[in-house]
């Protein structure tokens, strides 16, 4: 009896999340490679023309006019001590559109777009990144790749990416 | 099911508002003793609709109330009774009720108490079921009624004596007298309590010494003819009219924004009082007006120029004004009624969204020009041409969406005539508000974010600045403060003033509690840096702390959301006398005249209010104080010195105050002077907010797109000169 519950439980949460397989946008940062929820990227862009912030933390490069809005800009690369930061025709932002508000995230390159189901993610160990466990939503395992799936929301809305009013001041 | 309902509640709820709104506006605004039909029958149909309405959606709490306050309503539209201002106080406590009510029903909550709505029901049964015999009429006002209080105000000729007059007088009952010198008459007021006599006899008695036609009985001028004005402030009844007297205005210009000439006589008008202290004539602004000056105002009296003798001594300005504003705002909403239809309800986002595509078209448009520069002019004079065209196009389009977002400020300015007629009898004060230029228009976002801090200045006129009625007549004062509120355009700005005729700020006071608090002040400042005291967190003179103010929290807040709009604010004060604070703010956020500099190649911009000039200084006018920095010597002042590239740590070759720029920066009457490396020019700017994706830089104030599409930043003056203490 309970076994049946059970089965039917899980059968159904199979269910759930086969139907919200969800997408997610590969990008490297050094040597590993993340994922983040398709839904949060606005667009993919070229780096330039950034106005700089005096005294801001080194890793906020500035704001971009994003057909005029104003965007601020984080490199990853810097906050997270990985890859190589140069900035030429190559680089990378992703803009994302996360807690209402309008980011670009410098990366070391886009790599692609692929869909896990809940059984390929598994639960973030607790080291092995550069990024606290808190913004991690799990490791994904395609084939022979692991993706660290970020929580780009709660990432870029937290204290130490000082990107939020609240929490600078 | 439940859905659909969802959808047509929504609607619901914002007509309710919309209704409640109207009929607030409509009772401040109604005359107690002689009640428009019309408005009435608005009142009456608002309710109506509310009840309608709420049956419909099985808000049925709802329609209890309005039922009952319909059938009020009914009764006096029908004239079987006569308003009271016991009635309108229980309107408008019922109108609070629906409010709340529709509030419980829209976002949840608890209900609302009901022994609350018990009691304003039982209020209008009884109100309702009151006989009044005569319908009221301004032509029937009896004037030999006997009355037990006379509040009488005359004219004499100025040397006249008067002596036995007021000997006279004093026979019918207890006096107090005042008098006021105007140029060729003495104003007298009396008030006469415990009279047993009639009007007649009085006038009989007045009219030996004063002259006959100014004699005023209780705001009832005794001589039935057209001129106006002779009314006095009679206690509580007027009060309310005069202070609700724009809660009409403000339903008017919500469907006129395109400003019609009616608007424009208005503001003339107000030009026109606000400066004139010496009596003039001007035929729009005259009504006719009989019994209190409030009695008729039928559109279709012809304006009449006709003042009599009398004018010169009219005391109160005020209830000129309003009887004049009346009259017009009349007719401003009888021309609206019929343009109604002309206006659609369009959501503020897409508004939003328009100015943003506006303001991307112009950045476009100036890439254009820029681009177009570098081409030969005889070669391309056709495309040149046309991009002239399209510049003033855009410039053109730009500036008619901006307009969209301009509101007169009176949707702020509405409120406060609740705000002060609450208050004031909260506190037992008479407080009449006159409120002047609120035809105004400002920025939408600006109109919103006033409404906290006028609020809160209104109060604490209310609260600490006018003088209780005892206390006022003592010092010679008009019994009735007087709170004004003015907005007019100054430059590219809009200033508000909030003027109250109390007892002003005690410098002494402000000194000794700074000093308490340990703020770093002496006796030699001056008097502005003094007020600027109280602009300071936790800071407060009131002797008692009570529900209404005294707590010091506010005066900190007011001057940091005045400063968040990108506005100024200064007091002025007199003991004795009043105290004015005024609000100074930029017309709209969206566009800001800046001037360029740059610094290493980085642009920066300031607001071109902000600077007084700029100059290149020579090497003897740079002098370093030990430990305070550097002055630079500008015409015999001595102005701190800040550094930009020192500030946002930016390397540049020019380090030296003479190989730059100085840019005289004032902002809360001090100056600074800013070292750049060169200015590029004036522009005007559009602002775009930092914080929208970002958040608030120090010093910084936002931020614009220049023509080349780069993003510069825009300094906030303010901040730098807090910087460089």
């Amino acid at each position: 009896m309970k076994d049946n519950e059970n089965e039917a439980a899980s059968s159904f949460i199979a269910e759930m999340s086969n139907s919200d397989d969800n997408g997610y946008l590969t990008f490297t940062l050094g040597l590993e490679e993340y994922g983040i929820d398709i839904l949060t990227v606005q667009e993919i862009r070229g780096y330039d023309a950034v106005t700089t912030i005096a005294n801001m933390p080194e890793f906020i490069k500035g704001v971009i006019n994003l057909r005029g809005i104003i965007v601020p800009i984080v490199d990853m690369r810097i906050k997270f001590s990985l890859g190589d930061v140069t900035y030429d025709e190559m680089t990378v932002v992703i803009i994302l559109n996360v807690a209402n508000r309008v980011v670009g995230m410098v990366v070391d390159g886009v790599s692609d777009v692929i869909s896990l189901n809940e059984s390929q993610i598994k639960e973030a160990p607790e080291f092995g990144s550069a990024l606290d466990t808190q913004y991690l939503k799990g490791l994904g395992v395609v084939d022979e790749r692991m993706l660290i799936l970020i929580d780009i929301e709660n990432l870029m809305t937290s204290k130490e990416m000082a990107l939020v009013e609240a929490l600078v001041e | 099911m439940s859905i659909d309902m969802q959808q047509f509640n929504a609607v619901f709820f914002e007509e309710v508002s919309e209704h409640l709104t109207n009929m607030e506006a409509l009772l401040l605004d109604i005359e107690v003793a002689s009640p428009n039909l019309e408005d009435l029958n608005a009142i009456f149909r608002a309710a109506h609709s509310i009840k309608g309405g709420a049956g419909i959606f099985g808000f049925d709490d709802m329609t209890e109330v309005t039922h009952i306050l319909e059938t009020l309503l009914d009764k006096l539209r029908k004239e079987e009774l006569t308003l009271t201002t016991e009635m309108i106080d229980a309107f408008l406590k019922a109108g609070d009720i629906l409010g709340e009510q529709k509030t419980v029903h829209q976002d949840g909550g608890e209900a609302v108490d009901s022994e609350r709505i018990k009691a304003v029901c039982t209020l209008l049964d009884r109100l309702s079921s009151e006989e009044t015999p005569t319908p009221c009429s301004a032509s029937e006002v009896d004037s030999g009624a006997l009355q037990a209080e006379k509040n009488i105000s005359f004219l004499v000729l100025k040397d006249e004596d008067v002596s036995h007059l007021l000997e006279e007088l004093a026979k019918f009952g207890q006096l107090t007298s005042q008098s006021e010198d105007a140029e060729q008459f003495t104003k007298w007021q009396v008030v006469l309590s415990d009279c047993a006599v009639s009007d007649d006899e009085i006038i009989d008695n007045i009219s030996f010494v004063a002259e006959p036609e100014s004699i005023i009985i209780n705001g009832i001028s005794q001589v039935q003819d057209d001129s106006f004005g002779f009314f006095d402030e009679e206690p509580v009844a007027e009060d309310d009219q005069k202070e609700a007297d724009f809660g009409f205005f403000n339903e008017s210009s919500e469907n006129e924004s395109p400003s019609s000439d009616v608007e424009e006589k208005v503001e003339e008008s107000f030009g026109f009082f606000e400066e004139s202290p010496t009596p003039e004539t001007k035929p729009e602004n005259v009504a006719p007006v009989e019994e209190e000056g409030f009695g008729l105002f039928e559109d279709e009296e012809p304006p009449t120029a006709k003042v009599a003798a009398a004018k010169s001594t009219i005391k109160s300005k005020a209830s000129k004004k309003v009887s004049a504003t009346k009259t017009v705002n009349k007719r401003a909403t009888s021309k609206t009624a019929n343009t109604t239809e002309t206006s659609i309800r369009v959501n503020t986002e897409k508004v939003d969204q328009l100015i943003n595509q506006v303001g991307e078209l112009v950045i476009t448009q100036a890439m254009l020009m820029q681009i177009s520069n570098e081409l030969d002019p005889s070669e391309h004079d056709v495309l040149l041409n046309r991009l002239t065209q399209l510049e003033r196009n855009t410039r053109d389009l730009q500036e008619s969406v901006m307009s969209i977002r301009m509101m007169p400020i009176s949707f702020v300015f509405g409120r406060f005539p609740r705000v002060v007629r609450d208050l004031s009898s909260k506190l037992n004060k008479k407080i009449e508000l006159r409120m002047v230029g609120d035809e105004t228009e400002l920025d939408k976002g600006l109109v919103e974010q006033l409404a906290d801090p006028l609020t809160h200045l209104i109060r604490n006129s209310i609260d600490h600045g006018i003088e209780m009625p005892e206390e006022r007549l003592a010092n010679g004062k008009p019994e009735v403060g007087t709170i004004t509120l003015l907005a007019f355009y100054e430059g590219g700005n809009v200033v508000i003033n909030i003027t109250d005729d109390g007892a002003g700020l005690n410098r002494e006071k402000i000194l000794e509690k700074a000093l308490e608090r340990g703020l770093d002040v002496n006796d030699s400042m001056s008097d502005s840096e003094v007020y600027q005291l109280i602009f300071s967190a936790g800071f407060s003179t009131a002797d008692k702390v009570t529900d209404v103010s005294g707590r010091g929290v506010g005066m900190d807040v007011v001057k940091r959301n005045i400063h968040g709009m990108g506005g100024q604010v200064d007091i002025h004060s007199e003991a004795g006398i009043g105290s004015t604070i005024s609000i100074r703010l930029p017309l709209t956020l969206a566009i800001l005249d800046g001037m360029s500099i740059s610094v290493a190649g980085q642009i920066f911009i300031i607001p071109l209010t902000f600077i007084s000039e700029s100059l290149q200084p020579q090497v003897d006018d740079i002098k370093s104080i030990s430990g305070k920095g550097t002055v630079v010597k500008v015409r015999g002042d001595y102005i701190p010195l800040l550094a930009l590239h020192e500030l946002f740590n930016i390397d540049t070759d020019i380090k030296q105050a003479n190989d730059g720029i100085l840019v005289l920066l004032e902002s809360n009457n001090k100056k600074i002077a800013l070292l750049v490396d060169q200015l590029e020019g004036q522009q005007q700017v559009v602002l775009k907010s930092l914080e929208t994706n970002f958040h608030t830089v120090p010093c910084i104030s936002g931020a614009t797109i220049m023509g080349d599409g780069t993003v510069a930043l825009i300094l906030d003056v303010a901040g730098l000169v807090s910087a460089s203490d």
